[in-house]
């Protein structure tokens, strides 16, 4: 029988105080994407993405659906090997130091099941012995997660049995838990409730603040300019804007923006029987 | 409306059938399966009416009764199998509610069990041929037969899931349901011949039933032939009182389930119940067994591999008494140890997508490997050496025990090993979470089989050394061959553990992404 091999032990500051120094030393991008491609069979999913996300921002990456969102997402964060490019989080390269690159990297991914025959509590608590962190620590941390997203009362119920937007909560305390530098979050606020989201970009702010970077995909634009302050418009694979929220609209809401670049609206008035009076 | 639903359910069942060929050739096998029996079946009943009314009587009745209590057992513990047409899931349209009723009844009568059933009921028409009125009656009692049938069979499925809509509930009686199936030639030689030692009561039996719900259409035709008009009155009665009441008890339970969708309650719990997490080492090892335990207990995909333990004993001793000889019984913990430790031998594929964890915080492969290991392992040891013993206690052999040791102990390590290994390379289609354990997902069953036959093979190659010196042991009757193939076992098993959990975890250092890629598009 072996043992797993001794893992280093990180301990990064918990989310609220991370070290100070790293919002005004950070020189290099805490993300920064090159010639990244990446195709499933016939379709090309990403095509060639340039993007740098400077360290200690709000990013935020919007897109129609299909755009490559979460594709690009997912190589970023060592869960998807990409077919060229070069990836490197915090000046690591992603792909060749896979281990040293997650560490620093929280994710959390869309549409991927949870370990959820385990109670939330326990799932946060596997979430943070895999990152091979102390008891103690996780103890703690698990608890300040579950009292800041508010699942407290749901801390024993099993996460199969969680309300959607709980799940994506309880998701979110996973990626938290070690306290990464870089926080990767894909549509972190579908279906959850107003008021849970208003405490998720509550939380999100403070740790971007502290020097934190985050990275959410989002399709609600209105969110996106309230709440980031750089944004990508990305569609069919490609960069089609990409910089701070303000350089971006230009002007413009961020949605009337998008609209712009991405087109495909339709002006059509819908079908003659759809208009009731 | 009604046509509608009719229509949904047969496009439904063609829509499945077209996925794959395979499927095709699988339905088309059973359907003529079905069929065969059914002409079996039905070549019976009519070759009764040459024998006396009594006795067609009393098979009839049997036969008619067992077909109802099918028809209302099986959804007890199918339930959530067929979905075809869940009430459920068509809260969201406004049908009207008789509409969904007959809708319901009509497409559950056009399945195919529902239509073998019909045919076999109007078999029985020609059982009285020979007496044209009771011959006519049987043909409507057929029908009346065969809508009790179906509805009770829905009534008993509405009930349930709304007392059952308890998950846990769900997945425990899945489980119980399998025990009979594996036990299924056992019980019918036990039933069987029970049958023959009492087919003195079998008469008074069907005359009892005949009087129930579940024989008394069936026994209609027979009182008409017997001249029991009046009894054959009342019975018919009671059949069409059992139906009515079936019907009015379904209608009113659907009529609740499209006001009231079904909710799983949720309790509130409280903080701090770590379970396994709090007892074992806070290492990415110690919580990967942690999880795999915790998953080994509450998921019915793992906990249906438990059965075997004392389901196996069962059967060996079943074929040892059969065989008239107890030696069958000490391959137990062998074949426990084998099957145990294979069923972990595409466990990341059960993991589904949830793996991403895994991969996203970075967790070594060896701990990966290992904390599967260890959990299984935790649960397996203590219970083949429990098996070891006890069978070699029950059949007082007392001298095979180091060789059946080496040899169980040999299957068990070599064959975690094996699938340490084989978890890292091979994902095939199982059961998503929260499926039926028994559920096997598109694709699955054919490829599925194969590679479990593969490992199974694999396993018995490394294994040949401690298989070879036990069976010498045993044959010879020389216990020192034992006491080697206990050391063998134990040695070269433990040897090959380690290096599967090596390998395995090696590689899924390399390629976890691969991986998940993989079980992502399988999702």
């Amino acid at each position: 029988m072996t043992e797993s091999q001794p893992q280093p032990t990180h301990q990064p500051q918990p989310p609220d105080q991370p070290p100070a120094a790293l919002s005004q030393s950070a020189a290099g991008p805490a993300l920064s994407i090159r010639g990244l491609v990446k195709a499933f069979g016939e379709n090309v999913a990403v095509d060639h993405i340039d993007l740098d996300v400077p360290a200690g921002s709000f990013y935020g990456l919007v897109g129609p659906n299909g755009a490559g969102k979460t594709t690009t997402l997912s190589m970023a964060t060592g869960l998807l090997r990409p077919d060229a490019g070069q990836i490197q989080v915090h000046g690591i390269d992603v792909w060749q130091n896979l281990l040293e690159a997650k560490r620093l990297v929280g994710v959390l991914s869309d549409g991927v099941k949870l370990f959820d025959r385990l109670s939330g509590e326990q799932l946060v608590t596997y979430a943070g012995y895999l990152s091979g962190m102390s008891r103690e620590t996780v103890g703690e941390r698990v608890a300040d997660l579950l009292r800041l997203l508010d699942l407290e009362d749901a801390a024993g119920v099993l996460v199969v049995d969680y309300s959607a937007g709980m799940t994506k909560k309880i998701a979110l305390a996973c990626a938290l838990v070690h306290a990464p530098r870089l926080l990767v979050l894909d549509e972190p606020f579908e279906s959850v409730d107003p008021v849970s989201a208003a405490n998720i970009r509550d939380i999100l702010k403070g740790y971007v603040t502290s020097g934190g970077t985050v990275i959410v995909s989002s399709h609600s634009m209105d969110l996106v300019q309230r709440m980031c302050d750089h944004v990508a418009v990305i569609a069919a694979g490609r960069v089609l804007a990409a910089g701070t929220v303000d350089e971006v609209r230009d002007g413009q809401t961020l949605e009337d923006r998008f609209v712009e670049l991405v087109g495909g609206r339709s002006h059509a008035e819908g079908p003659e029987w759809l208009r009731i009076s | 409306m009604v046509a509608h639903l009719v229509r949904l359910r047969l496009l439904v069942l063609w829509n499945s059938l077209r996925r794959s060929p395979w499927q095709m050739v699988a339905v088309i096998l059973g359907a003529l399966y079905g069929l065969g029996m059914l002409a079996l079946a039905a070549a019976g009943l009519v070759a009764l009416s040459a024998a006396s009314p009594d006795l067609a009587r009393t098979i009839v009745v049997l036969a008619g009764s067992a077909v109802v209590l099918g028809w209302v057992i099986i959804p007890l513990f199918a339930a959530g199998m067929d979905q075809t047409l869940d009430p459920a899931k068509l809260v969201t349209f406004p049908i009207p509610l008789n509409s969904l009723f007959v809708g319901l009844l009509v497409s559950g009568v056009l399945g195919i069990p529902g239509v073998l059933t019909l045919l076999g009921a109007l078999a029985t028409a020609g059982t009285w041929w020979q007496h044209p009125f009771a011959a006519l009656i049987a043909v409507v009692c057929a029908f009346v037969g065969m809508l009790t049938c179906v509805v009770a069979s829905r009534m008993v499925a509405s009930i349930s899931t709304g007392l059952a809509s308890g998950r846990r509930f769900r997945e425990i009686s899945g489980i119980i349901a399998f025990v009979p199936l594996v036990l299924l030639g056992p019980i019918i030689v036990f039933v069987s011949s029970g049958l023959r030692d009492s087919s003195d009561a079998l008469p008074g039996l069907a005359e009892a039933l005949s009087w129930t719900p579940l024989g008394a259409i069936w026994s209609v035709p027979a009182d008409v032939v017997l001249g029991n008009g009046g009894a054959a009155a009342l019975k018919f009665v009671i059949a069409l009182a059992t139906l009515a009441l079936c019907a009015w008890i379904w209608r009113a339970s659907l009529s609740r389930s499209q006001v009231s969708p079904m909710q799983s309650a949720s309790r509130k719990q409280v903080q701090g119940k770590l379970g396994f997490f709090g007892r074992l080492p806070a290492t990415p090892t110690g919580a990967v067994a942690a999880r795999a335990l915790t998953y080994w207990l509450r998921d019915p995909r793992y906990a249906r591999q438990f059965i075997i333990v004392p389901l196996i004993p069962v059967l060996m001793l079943f074929y040892a008494n059969n065989m008239q000889s107890l030696g069958f019984l000490n391959a137990t913990a062998p074949l426990v140890a084998l099957l145990m430790s294979l069923s972990i031998f595409t466990d990341v594929a059960y993991d589904n997508t949830a793996f991403a964890l895994h991969v996203s915080k970075g967790v070594s492969g060896v701990a990966d490997r290992a904390g599967r290991v260890i959990a299984l392992g935790s649960i397996a040891l203590p219970a083949v050496l429990v098996l070891a013993v006890a069978t070699v206690w029950i059949s007082d052999a007392w001298s095979i025990l180091p060789g059946l040791l080496g040899l169980t102990l040999g299957v068990l390590f070599s064959g975690l090993g094996l699938a340490s290994v084989s978890s890292s390379l091979i994902v095939v289609p199982v059961p998503a979470p929260g499926d039926s354990p028994f559920k096997s997902p598109p694709g699955g069953g054919f490829t599925t089989g194969l590679m479990m036959f593969a490992a199974w093979g694999i396993l018995l190659v490394l294994v040949i050394p401690e298989l070879a010196l036990a069976i010498i042991g045993f044959t010879t009757g020389q216990v020192l061959f034992g006491w080697i193939a206990l050391v063998v076992g134990v040695v070269l098993g433990a040897g090959l553990l380690v290096a599967g959990i090596r390998v395995g975890g090696a590689r899924l250092d390399r390629s976890a992404a691969e991986l998940l890629a993989r079980l992502t598009r399988q999702a």
